[in-house]
């Protein structure tokens, strides 16, 4: 479910980049491959445990199946905050660097 | 256990790299600029044109690394403390961590590169084939 998740977000993150016409100042870009490779990484982790596992690996309790969309929500969800925090830190519109309190 | 300590080894090597490169392209610019004034910046040819390519692979390996890294923290492979990874605690554990490094961590950062390797290839076959068109239109 993790990797689902994560290759859920890389998808729609890659329709956000390529329909923006903004992609670059907003570092779209960023954002989608860094979805794109947790979701390679997971790929490969996931081809390793079917290996182990074989049938088992698509028996998985539902707890377990719970725990791993939690896992997934959650990793979106630090993806989107990494990605904030570097937009924010680059300033692409200079929001922050030319901020004057008085305009609030 | 610890494989994404592979791809972001590989991530802090594409990123030193990309350092390197960007302070050579800043100082050939410099260069450029006060050796010929009425040379604009457009005018100038980078002297690494891979760069932005690159910076493609850092992201790669960075956000999945970074990804996985919560990860293993979420299943407790990854401590606050030292250690820091819970694997390195007993010898045992930690020949089982270096060998899942060695396979899943490895084909990671292979497959991670392969899948860059695809995306710059397709990308310059088609700006190629962009300009050719172009080319043949202004014709």
């Amino acid at each position: 479910m993790t990797l689902l998740i994560t290759i859920l977000a890389a998808v729609v993150s890659t329709l956000v980049w390529y329909r923006s016409p903004k992609r670059a100042e907003m570092r779209l870009g960023v954002l989608s491959l860094m979805y794109w490779g947790a979701s390679i990484m997971w790929f490969v982790d996931a081809i390793f445990e079917f290996a182990e596992l074989k049938e088992e690996f698509f028996n998985a309790a539902l707890a377990d199946i719970l725990n791993d969309s939690l896992l997934g929500i959650s990793v979106v969800v630090l993806g989107l905050v990494a990605w904030l925090i570097l937009v924010l830190i680059k300033d692409p519109l200079g929001v922050i660097r030319h901020h004057k309190p008085d305009n609030e | 256990m610890a494989c994404f300590l592979v791809p972001a080894t590989e991530a802090i090597i594409v990123s030193v790299a990309i350092g390197v490169m960007t302070a050579k392209e800043k100082k050939a610019k410099l260069e450029v600029k006060q050796g010929d004034a009425t040379l604009s910046k457009t005018e100038h040819k980078p002297r690494f044109p891979f760069l932005a390519k690159l910076k493609w692979l850092a992201s790669l390996l960075w956000g999945g690394a970074f990804l996985l890294a919560f990860e293993h923290l979420w299943h407790g492979e990854v401590v606050p403390w030292f250690p820091f990874l819970t694997a390195a605690a007993n010898p045992e554990d930690a020949i089982e961590m270096l060998k899942e490094m060695g396979t899943v961590g490895v084909t990671m950062a292979l497959l991670v590169t392969g899948v860059w390797l695809a995306m710059v290839g397709i990308t310059h076959l088609m700006q190629k084939r962009s300009a050719k068109v172009n080319v043949a239109e202004e014709a």
